[in-house]
């Protein structure tokens, strides 16, 4: 006789209390939603920066609320604002600081391009000195649009080979 | 304004060397850079001009003589009279100077500092005159005249870093510009910065260059 199965979810009593998964799969889901910033606010996109922390865009519900201004404790420099070439060794020394695996986010023009400032003074992208994840456009972006870069953020943590960097002997 | 104007009358005839200088709004004063400080330790002690509020520079342009002016803004706190006071600097292109200002006014340390870092003018006798905005080791003076707008091609302030990331100071791609805004327009449209010639960008070449 065939029963129909109705449980749907997982049921510890049938499945012996075992999770089949891949490595890969619980490794990025755990870190695609515990994305810690690391809010490098050179300009005013740290004004939009932090309106994404308050309860109206509230960035919490993306996990990624724990702003950590230690650069050891983050996952993802978000570099909001002018980046200048006298900063622009300090940006590169708190990016070595983060612990691996580590994203940045270029938020706004003038991270992404040196936007309006084609200038003496200012670092045309701060892609030229740190590996850039996601480019937000904006001058300043809205809100949304950040958590817009978080989302795609989280969609590339997702697709991530994250086992085979932690198993393998890294260079 | 009249407390502006006895200013002037006072100091004009206690320093026979100060002339008037041309002004569109406070009244202003000429002054040799050998009387300076003497000029303006008067206007402070006799004439209240207690209130050192900016000091800043002209760049004449190169074969200018003299090439760089160095203009002080001076406010009284006691009768809201202001007046400007400008004086040459000496010495030649490379090492313009004039005296400093800080025994007088200690807020003019940074002032000073500033206009320093941007025209590379010495003041004499400052406590510290370091760069303040660009970083120490910038081989040039950006307000210059003769210095571009995009910048020259230098080393990043950090050099592990430049040996890591390979970035440099470059000048700045300018795309057409630089952008700039027609005054007086009524038609916010016409009115926006453009740049002046947008005949060509970073693809194709300037014409004539």
């Amino acid at each position: 006789m065939v029963t129909s199965n109705s449980e749907l979810a997982y049921n510890g009593k049938i499945e012996g209390e075992v999770i089949v998964s891949r490595a890969d799969a619980v490794i990025n889901w755990i870190r695609t939603n515990s994305v810690w910033p690391m809010p490098m606010g050179l300009a005013c996109c740290a004004i939009e920066l932090m309106a994404v922390g308050n309860g109206r865009f509230d960035i919490a519900r993306f996990g990624a609320e724990v702003m950590r201004f230690s650069p050891r404790q983050a996952d993802c420099m978000i570099v909001a604002g002018t980046v200048t070439y006298k900063m622009a060794p300090v940006v590169r020394r708190i990016y070595d600081q983060m612990t691996s695996p580590k994203w940045v986010i270029a938020m706004g023009a003038c991270a992404s391009s040196g936007g309006m400032y084609r200038s003496y003074a200012t670092l045309q992208g701060v892609d030229r000195i740190i590996p850039v994840d996601v480019y937000v456009s904006g001058c300043p972006p809205r809100p949304e649009a950040l958590l817009d870069a978080l989302i795609k953020l989280q969609a590339k943590i997702k697709a991530e080979r994250s086992a085979s960097e932690l198993f393998t002997a890294s260079t | 304004m009249s407390a502006s104007v006895d200013a002037i009358t006072y100091i004009k005839s206690t320093f026979p060397s100060v002339t008037d200088r041309l002004s569109s709004d406070w009244p202003a004063v000429n002054v040799p850079t050998g009387e300076l400080i003497s000029v303006l330790k008067s206007l402070r002690d006799e004439q209240a001009f207690d209130l050192l509020s900016d000091v800043t520079a002209i760049d004449w342009a190169e074969g200018a003589s003299p090439r760089f002016t160095v203009v002080y803004h001076l406010y009284s706190t006691t009768s809201h009279a202001a007046i400007r006071v400008a004086t040459p600097c000496t010495g030649d292109d490379a090492a313009p100077t004039v005296p400093s200002v800080v025994p007088l006014w200690p807020g003019a340390n940074w002032h000073e500092r500033e206009a320093y870092d941007m025209f590379g003018i010495t003041f004499e006798g400052h406590p510290d005159l370091r760069r303040i905005l660009m970083w120490d080791g910038y081989p040039y003076h950006p307000l210059r005249k003769e210095f571009p707008l995009a910048g020259i091609e230098t080393v990043l302030p950090d050099s592990a870093v430049a040996e890591e990331t390979k970035a440099k100071v470059i000048a700045a791609p300018m795309m057409g510009g630089p952008f700039v805004a027609s005054a007086g327009e009524m038609n916010l449209t016409d009115a926006e910065p453009r740049a002046k010639d947008e005949s060509w960008s970073e693809r194709s070449a300037k014409p004539g260059a």
